[in-house]
């Protein structure tokens, strides 16, 4: 009798807990829905001093995400034990699950939809748009400057790289070195567009304020405008650009890795005779070989995707087109959804292989 | 570990040598930002290394030869014969100087001699007209003042500012969160979301900004800083993840035990314990996270686009350089600008910086 008002009463209290947990778990989120969303509004259209407008914008954002997380895992703290352990993981991982599955997952499989499809995206075509990257002036000349890219670029990344590393091992100003190579990484593509525009820059008559035209007139040459000359080689001057900034990035990691080659190896070829090229070449360079085949995969997805660099400097003009440019200007320009979404479709595949091989190294290693 | 060097020599060659490699890798930084504090007069006029000491001829002294001299003929100066050529290029004289036309036609040679000189004129006016959006009074080419509007980048710089701090935090709030769960919690699919999440590190940019776009339009995202914040969000997410995945696994399971002992619940644990540990780790994928966004240029141009009240620094600068490419000097003041806040980072947190920009390596 006694046990079974007791269970009635459980089951009384556990209904109410129920109704009442249900309760606070559609008014928090659907309150936080109309909250996020006016400020959305307000902020939006209000005219307010810029400057508040922007702390305004700030705050909300920041406070924001912290409040939604904050609001819901009250409500999940509500919950019973078993449910709470049930429900909290998802709290947790389920915002970027979310996040990711809209922004990269879904989209991912839409785009290769697309890729089959036609300029409109209305008519089936098959593999039309695979075929055409091959035989269309176009797409053919984006994906040539890209291996261009690849080819000179990354080689001249991992080269100087590795060059300045060793150089900057057996020098008396290290640190100093290595930050200044490394400098450039930290600057956008957009304002080292800036300069090395100014550097190329030409102008018709005697005086060239262009840095390279001066150099080139004071060894008697004639001034040029280098990057729409001898097309596809103009190309390498915009090249020139991502090894300026890429190169601290190999250099650095290169430098860890000389780091690790045990002295005692070094030492013992020294004492056989071993000149110092004999060494790098026979000790240093095998032992860094991962090292050297992580950063070298690593500058080739960045080449692959470059973007920001063409269109500043040509704007895709005289042969310049890279497939991100050309992506771009399919999509935005000619309105080819067909051409364009076969383009970021190539580019996905001939990342993929790269990256895959690099998170295998890393993980090899240890993570980061 | 330091080397010992194994002979002077050596060293001294290897020094030369990265000195030399250094000042090549410097020299295009040095022109940008001596140029951008160079009077618009003076940039297209002479080059912006002749702000250094540099020998130049300097005219000294003009001959007025006759009017009839003929220029077919060998032409006498002061006793010395020169050809028509000669001095068009500007040829020495015995006496050191150098001979050049000044006026062909007018027959008057100039004289020069050569001496060191510094082209020292400098100016903020670049930086008054990039910055400012209103009228602004600028003295051109010709000598002459104008009335020119602003490039109104101050606003620009603000916008960025705008972009760039929630769409560093929110995803990476968002990720450590994720990490926590992924790492130390144990739930149904746990495995298969952690797997779509390191294939997702792969994924360009470029394969999934038009659906996006197309559901921005859908939603009226387009062109504002919350659209922004989402698709850095997103893009950035797997990376993030990631790295605080491989940061937080690693921490050692005591220090939950103990914490769950004290009836601590899993957002306390994270909020006082997790957050607080990975300061380091934090650290350097918030620095990757930041200057990806405010260096960013192609997510700007797509989800932003050009009016004034969102446009960000690169948008802005890209904008410039297409409409006013041959004001070197508002381009190369603006590019500085926005290189502000990167080298700002870059001396004041570079430890973080190398570390976070060697793990961002990866991101699609």
């Amino acid at each position: 009798m006694i046990t079974s008002t007791a269970t009635a009463t459980a089951t009384a209290k556990a209904k109410s807990n129920f109704s009442r947990n249900l309760f606070w778990s559609i008014l928090v989120p659907v309150l936080n829905a109309i909250l996020h969303s006016a400020i959305f509004i307000v902020l939006r259209d209000s005219e307010i001093n810029p400057i508040l407008h922007a702390a305004l914008a700030i705050l909300w954002g920041v406070g924001g995400i912290y409040l939604i997380y904050w609001s819901l895992n009250w409500v999940v703290e509500k919950y019973s034990d078993l449910w709470r352990r049930r429900i909290q993981p998802y709290l947790f991982v389920g915002p970027a699950f979310l996040l990711l599955s809209w922004l990269l997952l879904i989209p991912t499989i839409r785009t290769l939809y697309m890729s089959f499809l036609d300029a409109s995206s209305t008519k089936f075509v098959g593999l039309a748009n695979y075929a055409a990257i091959f035989t269309n002036r176009l797409l053919v000349t984006a994906l040539r400057n890209n291996l261009l890219w690849v080819l000179f670029g990354a080689t001249a990344c991992i080269v100087l790289g590795l060059l300045i590393a060793v150089l900057a091992d057996r020098s008396s100003f290290e640190r100093i070195a290595k930050a200044i190579i490394f400098l450039p990484m930290a600057i956008s593509f957009v304002a080292a567009g800036v300069i090395w525009k100014f550097i190329y820059y030409y102008q018709p008559g005697d005086e060239q304020v262009g840095l390279l035209n001066a150099v080139v007139v004071a060894l008697g040459g004639e001034p040029q405008a280098w990057t729409s000359m001898m097309q596809p080689w103009n190309n390498l001057f915009l090249i020139v650009i991502l090894i300026w900034m890429q190169t601290g990035f190999a250099m650095v990691i290169f430098s860890a890795a000389l780091k690790g080659v045990p002295e005692d190896m070094l030492e013992a070829a020294r004492m056989d005779g071993a000149g110092e090229i004999k060494i790098f070449f026979r000790i240093i360079i095998p032992f860094i070989m991962t090292t050297i085949l992580s950063v070298t995969t690593t500058i080739i997805v960045f080449t692959l995707k470059i973007f920001d660099v063409v269109m500043i400097m040509t704007g895709g003009q005289y042969d310049t087109e890279v497939v991100a440019t050309q992506f771009y200007r399919q999509f935005f320009m000619y309105r080819n959804f067909g051409y364009g979404s076969t383009l970021a479709i190539v580019l996905l595949i001939a990342v993929i292989p790269v990256i895959v091989f690099n998170l295998r190294q890393m993980r090899k290693q240890g993570g980061f | 570990m330091r080397r010992r060097p194994k002979r002077k020599g050596s060293k001294t060659i290897v020094n030369i040598i990265l000195a030399f490699i250094c000042f090549i890798w410097l020299v295009p930084t040095i022109g940008l930002f001596v140029s951008s504090f160079r009077p618009a007069t003076e940039i297209l006029k002479t080059g912006w290394w002749s702000v250094f000491p540099h020998k130049e001829n300097v005219t000294k002294d003009q001959i007025q030869l006759p009017k009839d001299t003929d220029l077919r003929q060998p032409i006498e100066v002061n006793g010395t014969t020169y050809t028509d050529d000669e001095l068009r290029s500007g040829v020495k004289a015995p006496d050191g100087s150098v001979l050049i036309w000044e006026n062909r036609r007018g027959r008057t040679i100039n004289v020069q001699q050569s001496g060191w000189k510094m082209n020292t004129s400098f100016t903020t006016e670049n930086y008054k007209g990039v910055l400012t959006g209103k009228q602004y009074q600028i003295t051109d080419t010709d000598g002459s003042v104008k009335t020119k509007k602003g490039s109104g980048l101050s606003r620009a710089f603000l916008n960025t500012l705008t972009v760039s701090i929630p769409a560093t935090i929110i995803p990476i709030l968002i990720a450590t969160f994720a990490a926590y769960a992924f790492a130390w919690l144990r739930f149904p699919l746990r495995k298969t979301m952690f797997v779509i999440v390191i294939m997702l590190l792969v994924v360009p940019l470029q394969v999934a900004m038009i659906p996006v776009l197309k559901d921005y339009t859908a939603l009226g995202l387009n062109g504002t800083f919350l659209g922004v914040w989402i698709a850095h969000a997103g893009f950035g997410l797997p990376l993030a993840t990631y790295f605080m995945y491989s940061y937080i696994s690693q921490l050692p399971k005591d220090l939950f035990e103990s914490a769950f002992m004290d009836g601590a619940s899993n957002f306390t644990i994270f909020t006082r314990l997790i957050l607080p540990l990975a300061v380091p780790s934090i650290a350097s994928i918030s620095i990757f996270q930041f200057l990806w966004v405010w260096n960013d240029y192609l997510v700007s141009l797509v989800f932003i686009g050009n009016q004034p009240g969102v446009q960000v620094l690169s948008m802005k600068i890209a904008d410039m350089v297409g409409t006013r490419g041959n004001d070197w000097h508002l381009l190369t003041a603006a590019a500085f600008v926005s290189m502000l806040m990167p080298l700002a980072v870059f001396f004041g947190l570079q430890k973080y910086f190398v570390r976070g920009l060697l793990g961002g390596s990866v991101k699609g």
